[in-house]
């Protein structure tokens, strides 16, 4: 499965390739791969079912505990048959809404990449491989939203969806810190075996907190929610499959993985439920305020993210079953609903569902989906989502702190729900045929299997609830419930959720009908929408902006020497407080010194003398070269040729590029004060003395177990060769120079674009006269 | 700003800048035992460039150079990373040397030798950039002699 998983990513690098050879078929044949792995996927069902759990084991950094071990129990397989089944019938379906787009092949390579990340994911058992999935989901979403990247409304919602989801992101590296330090592990399962320790931790709390933002972000929950429907633009298969049936559910992934860790605390019941329950109100409120398809959808999925969070709030077993079950039903309506919603705008050229009308003898394949589907959103029998409707009000009926609250808010959510998919399948189908800037068609084929088959998988699973059985039972034994034996039905009887569920309908009937005056009346509240959450996301990134300005003004002013001051400056502070008050410092000045020693130390004290008070450069060059030299030497007086050759070369090299720079420099001119020469000369001074300082009280401290022998007694046995210094660079720590290499790199092209750019900026200017232009 | 240089030095770089680059490639594969290494190396083939530069100009050493010091740098950044995959395939953690001994002229090849080729490229590939760049934005590249 790893491999699987890894040659999915090879797979995304190749699609401009396979496009160049398939062309308009390509999201077919790569199709092929997700629909692979959802039948070995479908393999493993009976044996999940029954209650195993898969084990792959993988290794990666074994040295830092970090493997690429998936684990696949219920909750993933449940997962991961939803990424692969739903990413299959995607890429069918984008085929057709790119059809002919000029960026198809990027499309490709990116939804496959993140398809990969989204399964890594949900599969993975390591915290560090978890988080590094994790944010490649953040990565590709955000290379998705910005897909017509000409597009300032679509580059800024994808940057708004990426500091969101990348601001949690680092919320949940810290989590996961404490998690792995309390857990003293960073495998799921080691951790979930130990919850009750997790719980009674000190670092509980902070983890906690840590964790959920990461979780909130991801999952758009209240107040947080407002990137979702900004992300709606994205092309329509990302809005389907991103953010509404995958990665917008990350979050309560990984809330329902650590719910045996973490779960069942008062912290956790209280927040999860009222944080989901205010979610799934907002969305629900928020939703019928619009008359863009897609905007009325992402915040409906805003109000299915919330309940699942409330669910798994409560925590209850019934709470769990029921959290399952709409985790499903949600995922299959709304991706065929998000699917409709890309068909319709395909062929009417409109979004707004105000302006369509009548389509459905136009269209009548896509109202049947349509209708199916809205039926499930709208929680009515036969459908899933009618199950997963009625399990959700009994789990709430039974939640044991704030019941009252939760309900108001769930029933509200329900009902609002309810008008929300009258609105959506029932208005753009009924009525007179719209004149629409498109002349709609049925849709193809490929754009109607997708939705057809999901919402057919709606009405199939809530015809016969009982073939999820075993599933949805082997998903709660994962999300820590000790009974896995579950029965869904999909008639309870006659009972309050069924009351609840007939008001709900009597109500959200009501809401469709006055929709438009509903909408006239909440469109007065306007002023007091602007200043939601988004409108604190904003001024955070004004003041985030002002404060870059000013810190770059201060420190990046562009002056070497106040570089310098300030570089120093922190060293004195930081070496100084570690050497005076951490350590006290000793010496013993045993003036052993040999003559020719001695010189050589003068030497080096003279050339920095001359270098400082010359008054030619040229003639400051050859005093920093005599410097230089005497450096050079003293490492050959220590036996450390490889250092001296290096010193050596080094000088030759700075010699040529200070010629080359000497011509360009402005005439020698004095540009300080005698009193901030003064002040650099004590800066100096006291930086010198300390690091002298420094030196000497090594010497004379302690000796620790050095590392050097350890290097010694192995550059032989282990990095076969007598060079040591070269065995610890490029073997012993070849790491860290590989990080170097790359820092070396990085400054020769840095020097190469100042120089270049600096001289075409010139020559621009000179030969038009054209003031600049600036990109906002 | 960088005008052609006298006929001793013309000469002089001619002949010096094979020698000097087949010091550097002996520096380069003896580093491991005996003082030398990528890095070194690097610098000397880096010096003897910068050398044939002041001789015979920018233009000469380029077509000396034939490729661009900007690609050595990424040739060399590649051949790092290269350098780490062998360990992954055997399933050793990452970047653990691996070595291999060919027969007939008992020379040992290793990771660390190919890492250190990277090292070697990456020096001389980012030296040589600052000092074309630095040659470059003179406006007057008369240099060709």
């Amino acid at each position: 499965m790893q491999l699987a998983v890894l040659g999915g990513f090879v797979l995304a690098a190749f699609a401009p390739l396979l496009h160049h050879w398939f062309g308009a078929r390509t999201p077919l044949v790569m199709a092929l791969f997700p629909a692979g792995m959802a039948l070995w996927l479908l393999g493993q069902w009976p044996a999940i079912a029954a209650g195993e759990v898969l084990l792959l084991e993988w290794g990666w950094v074994p040295g830092l505990d970090i493997t690429l071990t998936f684990l696949i129990d219920g909750l993933a397989l449940v997962f991961s048959l939803l990424i692969t089944v739903i990413g299959a019938l995607v890429l069918v379906y984008a085929g057709e809404y790119l059809r002919g787009h000029r960026d198809l092949p990027r499309f490709l390579v990116i939804i496959t990449a993140f398809m990969m990340s989204m399964l890594g994911l949900v599969l993975a058992d390591n915290l560090v491989t978890l988080f590094v999935f994790w944010e490649l989901t953040s990565i590709t979403s955000y290379l998705l939203i910005g897909f017509d990247h000409t597009s300032l409304a679509a580059r800024k919602a994808a940057l708004q969806g990426l500091f969101v989801t990348a601001g949690g992101g680092l919320a949940l590296l810290a989590g996961f810190a404490m998690l792995g330090v309390a857990g003293d592990s960073w495998s799921l399962v080691e951790l979930n075996a130990q919850g009750d320790l997790l719980r009674n931790h000190e670092l509980y709390t902070p983890l906690l907190i840590c964790v959920l933002l990461g979780a909130f972000t991801k999952s758009a929950q209240f107040p947080f929610h407002f990137w979702l429907p900004n992300a709606m633009a994205a092309p329509t298969p990302v809005s389907a499959y991103l953010h509404s049936a995958t990665m917008v559910k990350a979050g309560v992934y990984l809330l329902a993985r650590l719910h045996p860790s973490l779960g069942g605390t008062e912290t956790w019941v209280i927040t999860l439920s009222l944080i989901g329950a205010l979610t799934m109100a907002t969305g629900a409120f928020l939703a019928i305020q619009h008359t863009n398809i897609k905007k009325l959808l992402a915040y409906s999925t805003i109000m299915a993210l919330g309940t699942l969070t409330m669910l798994l709030g409560i925590g209850t077993e019934g709470a769990l079953v029921a959290f399952t079950a709409f985790l499903l039903a949600h995922s299959l309506y709304k991706g065929a609903l998000f699917m409709v919603a890309g068909i319709l705008d395909h062929e009417t050229g409109t979004k707004d569902v105000t302006a369509m009308g009548g389509l459905r003898r136009v269209m009548p394949m896509t109202a049947a989906v349509a209708f199916v589907a809205a039926l499930s959103l709208a929680g009515l029998p036969p459908m899933l989502g009618f199950l997963g409707k009625e399990l959700m009000f009994e789990s709430v009926l039974g939640a044991s702190d704030y019941r009252f609250v939760i309900l108001l808010l769930a029933f509200t959510a329900a009902f609002l729900t309810l008008a929300v998919a009258a609105i959506v399948a029932l208005r753009p189908f009924l009525g007179t045929l719209r004149e629409t800037p498109k002349v709609p068609h049925e849709a193809p084929l490929g754009m109607l299997a997708g939705p057809a088959l999901l919402a057919a998988l709606s009405l199939l699973t809530g015809l016969a609830p009982g073939m999820l059985d075993g599933l949805v039972g082997a998903t709660t034994a994962s999300l820590g419930a000790t009974d896995s034996n579950v029965h869904l039905a999909l008639w309870h009887g006659f009972n309050l959720p069924l009351l609840l569920s007939l008001l709900s309908l009597a109500l959200g009937a009501l809401a469709f009908r006055h929709w438009d005056r509903l909408r006239a009346r909440l469109a007065k509240l306007e002023p007091v929408m602007a200043r939601g959450p988004e409108a604190g996301y904003e001024a955070m990134m004004q003041g985030l902006v002002s404060v870059a300005g000013w810190q770059t003004r201060m420190l990046q002013n562009g002056y070497i020497r106040n570089y310098l001051v300030m570089t120093l400056l922190v060293l004195l502070g930081l070496v100084g407080h570690a050497l005076f008050i951490r350590h006290s410092p000793r010496f013993d000045l045993g003036l052993d010194v040999y003559f020719h020693e001695a010189i050589v130390a003068g030497l080096i004290i003279a050339g920095a003398v001359a270098a400082c008070v010359m008054r030619s450069r040229l003639a400051a060059v050859a005093a920093v070269g005599v410097m230089g030299f005497s450096i050079a030497l003293t490492f050959v007086l220590f036996s450390a040729p490889d250092l001296a050759i290096t010193q050596l070369l080094v000088e030759t090299l700075t010699v040529i590029l200070l010629v080359l720079v000497l011509f360009r420099l402005p005439r020698f001119a004095t540009l300080s004060t005698p009193l901030e020469r003064l002040r650099d000369l004590v800066i100096a001074t006291l930086t010198g003395g300390m690091i002298t300082l420094l030196m000497l009280s090594v010497l004379a401290g302690e000796r620790l177990p050095r590392i050097s022998d350890y290097m010694v007694a192995n550059s032989q046995p282990l990095g076969h060769g007598h060079n040591i210094v070269n065995v610890i660079l490029v073997d012993f720590r070849a790491l860290d120079t590989l990080g170097e290499m790359f820092v070396l790199a990085l400054a020769a092209i840095g020097v190469y674009a100042m120089l270049r750019f600096h001289a075409e900026e010139y020559d621009t200017r000179r030969s038009s006269a054209s003031p600049e232009k600036h990109d906002g | 700003m960088v005008r052609s240089g006298t006929l001793i030095l013309n000469v002089a770089a001619r002949l010096l800048l094979p020698l000097q680059l087949m010091f550097s490639l002996f520096l380069l594969l003896r580093g491991h035992d005996e003082p030398g290494g990528g890095f070194i190396a690097g610098l000397v083939a880096a010096g003897a460039f910068a050398l044939y530069l002041f001789a015979h100009g920018r233009r000469a050493m380029s077509e000396m150079l034939k490729v661009s010091p900007r690609d050595l740098v990424g040739m060399g950044l590649l051949l790092g990373v290269i350098s780490t995959l062998p360990a992954w395939w055997n399933g050793d953690p990452f970047f653990t040397a691996q070595w291999w001994t060919i027969p007939i002229i008992d020379f040992k090849a290793s990771t660390p030798l190919i890492f250190d080729i990277g090292v070697y490229l990456v020096v001389l590939g980012s030296v040589l950039t600052a000092i074309t760049a630095l040659v470059k934005t003179d406006h007057e590249d008369n240099a060709q002699g």
